[in-house]
């Protein structure tokens, strides 16, 4: 019975986030992971920023909504990549905790990512950062979109096997 | 210029190598662009010289081909704004040089043209010609007529306002530029335009083709080629798809998108146009080479010009008026059923129309045509049209989407398939004046590589998985074939050494929109990556590592 309640009160927390409603958004915090390994004379690395955004399956299908209603789908595609890098794969030039997602989207970065600061309102970046990470498996699989409205393409969010990130090179075409 | 000639034939007179001993072949040298992008170029041989123009960073290479090895001269060094490769639709290609007057003059990515002085290496004039940040890319080889260097907009799928423009070759300044889309003053529509069709025919087509203000995201830039007749004094060439991809988003004709111009290139005017696709469906620009041909046609000389559209249909023109002669299907089609040469007008089949929100099935030919940029070659001695192209068909949902400036306008998920017969690419020969396939040689991956025909009979061209081969112009029959480093989707050429002997010469570097799957790094899991292309290329990656090249071959 112990076990029963257990797993009840376990599936009412993660239910409760799944479906949790926020009408009065603070924002995501602003970015506090480097993007490096290295910490000259010593240090520790941080422990990232856990989204609000990622376990919430309103804010991951909203995130998916804005990905396509911002364009990003035109340079992304639906993950895979096209005129911009793939996103569902475990390459990440600029980082892929939380926060370094929607960093890159609110400053842009110099190979091509155009800035949408001062255009997209803060939790849609929040969102959106985190619809980018479900693409590679990163968002909880109960909470990632669970079909596409659209032609199907790939397996959906939420039955996207779980790739294991990486900080990988810029690449080659920016070295001048 | 990068197409050999002004008629666009990228005939070579030279036949040292024939049919006969390219089995021979051997390369002399080699060299390493140090950029690994898709490389799409022709290398440029002038005095002795060999200029080599590299995808972004649009490095411009000097080699002297007067010492052992071609050791490079001098390097120059654009250094265009990193921030236009989010820009640039379909890789960060750039397709070549031209010279004129001791100046190399080439394009970088962001929407700079720059004129190089040819021995030194010393930037002579360098002009902007757009603006990036609105989604204008250079990508196209420039030609030089009449003093003017004339570039086109790469953009159609960022919602540009596409444009030809035309610049002094002595100081860059611009002398006249033509857009593709508004009002015939800005299109440099006048009294002297008279075009063959009465659908082409009106006042301010450019305006009233378009839903309100839609011209002014309905991109229509001119990334292709650039032909000329000096005797007429006409440039020809075609302009790009418009924007956005979802057709329902654009009702009417779209002009002046997928169209064909004959301008002068003093002022630009336009003389006559042809629109091949209005109201396009499929993204079928019309930026394929428009090649100026003088032949026997129905029992008298006639000014043609030939045009391989990526709808599927070999266009022949009376170049002097605009009138179709014939307009015939080279591929596999299913999207239309052919061209009513009384009204100039592509019949559509309606059950392949693209739907908002709905997936249309078996679209043929796919989004890059039956043929894409990659230029064909003309021989005089067999009359025959070498085409390398691809097999392609897609499936297709159109979808709501809404111009910001800086981002893609497409509002389409599609995903590209083999055509009829399962191979992707082929090369073929095409009989131009009665219009019929005389050989065809299948390749697995589409034949993305320019091509050359030689007064040897050995036509030239490149796959996508690394071979750089020839075939026999008249029967297509396989002579000789070497691997190279990277898949070939560049322009060979042929040209004579300052020591008398014949070289061909191609880059080797996968890319392009085809090979964006390689150059870009794109995840195969997803078949809507590169605009579709990457559903049809996912085994590429085990074919092709990505490489930047330079091959030079000789007899020994």
């Amino acid at each position: 019975m112990k076990v029963v309640m257990a797993i009840l009160a376990v599936s009412v927390l993660v239910a409760c986030e799944r479906e949790k409603r926020e009408f009065h958004q603070s924002g995501i915090v602003p970015q506090t992971t480097p993007v490096t390994d290295l910490y000259p004379g010593g240090g520790t690395p941080h422990a990232a920023e856990r989204s609000k955004y990622e376990g919430n399956a309103y804010a991951l299908s909203q995130g998916k909504m804005l990905f396509s209603a911002y364009n990003c789908t035109g340079c992304h595609a639906n993950g895979g990549g096209g005129m911009g890098p793939a996103l569902m794969d475990d390459q990440w030039i600029y980082g892929y905790e939380p926060d370094q997602v929607y960093k890159s989207i609110l400053e842009g970065r110099p190979n091509g990512m155009p800035t949408f600061r001062g255009k997209i309102p803060d939790e849609q970046l929040g969102e959106i950062a985190a619809y980018v990470r479900s693409l590679s498996g990163q968002a909880p699989k109960a909470a990632a979109p669970g079909r596409d409205d659209h032609m199907s393409g790939k397996p959906a969010e939420s039955s996207t096997e779980k790739r294991s990130p990486k900080i990988s090179a810029l690449p080659p075409s920016a070295v001048q | 210029m990068a197409a050999k000639d002004y008629a666009n034939t990228r005939y070579s007179g030279l036949s040292e190598i024939t049919a006969g001993n390219v089995a021979s072949l051997k390369p002399a040298w080699t060299f390493s662009t140090g950029v690994l992008r898709g490389q799409e170029a022709a290398p440029l041989v002038v005095n002795g010289t060999m200029y080599v123009v590299t995808p972004y960073p649009n490095l411009l290479y000097a080699l002297d081909l007067t010492k052992p090895g071609a050791p490079a001269k001098w390097v120059y060094k654009p250094k265009p704004s990193a921030a236009a490769q989010g820009v640039a639709c379909c890789d960060t290609v750039n397709r070549g040089a031209a010279y004129a007057d001791g100046k190399i003059f080439f394009n970088a990515l962001d929407a700079h043209t720059i004129a190089v002085d040819a021995e030194t290496g010393k930037e002579v004039w360098k002009t902007m010609v757009g603006d990036f940040r609105r989604g204008e890319t250079t990508t196209m080889a420039p030609i030089v007529a009449k003093g003017k260097v004339i570039v086109g907009a790469s953009g159609g799928e960022l919602g540009i306002r596409g444009w030809v423009v035309a610049l002094n070759a002595a100081d860059g300044s611009i002398a006249w530029r033509a857009y593709h889309t508004g009002p015939d003053k800005d299109v440099l529509i006048g009294p002297n335009f008279k075009p063959f069709y009465a659908s082409d025919r009106g006042t301010d087509l450019g305006v009233s083709s378009w839903p309100p203000d839609a011209w002014k995201t309905g991109g229509a830039g001119a990334w292709g080629w650039i032909s000329y007749d000096p005797e007429l004094d006409l440039i020809f060439y075609g302009t790009a798809n418009p924007g956005t991809w979802n057709p329902e988003k654009r009702p009417g004709d779209n002009k002046w998108s997928c169209t064909v111009f004959a301008r002068r290139p003093d002022t630009g005017e336009a003389v006559w146009a042809y629109q091949y696709n209005p109201h396009d469906l499929f993204d079928h620009d019309a930026v394929n080479e428009h090649l100026v041909l003088d032949l026997q046609y129905g029992g008298q000389l006639r000014k043609l010009l030939v045009h391989p559209e990526r709808n599927g249909h070999m266009y022949v023109f009376d170049r002097q008026t605009g009138e179709i002669l014939s307009a015939e299907p080279y591929a596999y089609i299913n999207s239309s059923t052919g061209v009513d040469l009384k009204t100039g007008r592509l019949h559509m089949v309606d059950e392949k129309k693209p739907i908002t929100n709905k997936v249309v099935y078996d679209i043929c030919p796919a989004a890059p045509g039956a043929k894409d940029w990659q230029p064909t070659s003309f021989s005089p001695r067999t009359g025959m049209l070498y085409i390398p192209h691809q097999n392609l068909c897609h499936d297709e949902e159109v979808l709501d989407v809404g111009y910001i400036q800086g981002t893609p306008y497409v509002g389409a998920n599609v995903k590209m398939n083999p055509g009829p017969g399962g191979h992707r690419g082929q090369l073929d020969a095409w009989d131009v004046v009665n219009a019929k396939q005389v050989w065809s040689v299948k390749e697995s991956f589409p034949v993305w590589s320019g091509a050359v025909s030689t007064a040897g009979d050995v036509v030239f061209y490149g796959t996508m998985d690394g071979w750089f081969k020839a075939v026999h112009a008249k029967t297509g029959a396989p002579l000789w074939q070497f691997k190279v480093g990277s898949g070939v989707i560049g322009q060979p050429i042929t040209y004579k050494g300052p020591d008398g002997k014949q070289y061909v010469a191609v880059l080797s570097g996968v890319g392009g929109w085809a090979g964006a799957i390689v150059s870009g790094d794109l995840d195969a899991g997803d078949p809507t990556a590169a605009l579709g292309f990457v559903n049809v290329m996912k085994d590429l990656p085990q074919s092709s590592t990505k490489g930047g090249t330079l091959y030079v071959f000789s007899l020994p």
